[in-house]
């Protein structure tokens, strides 16, 4: 049980991904929270593909997950610009303030 | 115990106190600090799996670049995130729920199913003798060129995004215009003039 193998591994990308489900719950109106809560789930993923690439001696696992890092980076950079862009014009991050395209 | 059990122990759960934080955090800027800090952590969780080029990788990307990309934003624009908290303890219950099954499903999935789980049919990529980076090398650059070509495509297209999207072009700055200072002629400035005595120029 206290031997650490890929269960343990596989325990803690699932507990990453909640926490990050949770924080959308949470912080529901704060755009960059929103973003960051993001990072935590793709987080999750990644320890999640490593730790099946570490323990079946394959590097596809590896591969992937350079590869969600890339996607994840461009991302952010898309998302924080458009959250300052938004701003810009609002002043203010919150999602409700973004409904002006509601029917 | 061995060493690397204890340092999973280590990294994975000051992980998930960074995370708590992050999702917590009165201020998001001691929330961009738990992302950091997990970040880091989630490095050293890849090290001791033996991915030294990810967890490289990692500290490099989201330390560097991703977690200071939210520090400047964060820093740049100013308002007052406490009236974002608002709707905090009214979704929580909702969030909690989700949250928590999500979680307790997975982990049933994981600790029932792991030992029933076949072995798997065939190995890919085989990790091999090389070392970590010469490996990912290897295939990276041959087996996945197609993919990581694309994924430097993607990042450039982030990158002009970001740009065209943030980018305006402000009233009332006085720019040099290098070809009106060249195209400039003597006689548009510079004229002469006869003063009569006692009335002076103009």
């Amino acid at each position: 049980m206290l031997t650490v193998g890929l269960t343990h591994y596989l325990t803690l990308s699932a507990t990453l991904f909640a926490l990050g489900m949770l924080g959308i719950f949470l912080n529901r109106k704060n755009v960059i929270l929103i973003l960051m809560c993001i990072e935590l789930m793709l987080l999750g993923v990644n320890i999640n593909m490593v730790a099946f690439s570490a323990f079946y001696n394959d590097l596809a696992g590896q591969i992937f997950t350079f590869f969600i890092l890339t996607v994840a980076a461009a991302e952010v950079a898309i998302g924080l610009a458009i959250v300052t862009v938004f701003f810009r014009n609002r002043r203010s991050v919150d999602v409700d303030d973004a409904a002006n395209l509601k029917g | 115990m061995p060493v690397a059990d204890i340092l999973f122990y280590l990294f994975a759960s000051i992980t998930v106190l960074a995370a708590g934080l992050v999702i917590t955090a009165r201020n998001p800027m001691y929330s961009v600090l738990g992302l950091i800090v997990a970040f880091f952590n989630v490095g050293g969780l890849f090290i001791i799996l033996g991915a030294e080029f990810l967890g490289l990788l990692l500290l490099m990307v989201y330390v560097g670049a991703v977690a200071v990309m939210f520090l400047f934003v964060l820093l740049t624009i100013n308002i007052n995130y406490e009236v974002l908290k608002d709707g905090f303890t009214r979704y929580a219950p909702a969030g909690v729920v989700v949250g928590a099954l999500v979680l307790v499903e997975i982990v049933l999935a994981v600790w029932l199913g792991i030992h029933n789980m076949p072995a798997p049919a065939f190995v890919s990529l085989p990790t091999g003798e090389a070392q970590n980076i010469e490996a990912i090398g290897q295939v990276l650059f041959t087996n996945y060129l197609l993919p990581f070509q694309m994924s430097a495509l993607i990042l450039l297209v982030a990158m002009i995004g970001a740009i065209v999207l943030t980018h305006r072009t402000r009233e009332g700055v006085r720019r040099q215009n290098i070809g009106q200072q060249v195209l400039r002629q003597r006689k548009d400035s510079v004229y002469l003039a006869k003063p009569q005595s006692g009335k002076g120029v103009k």
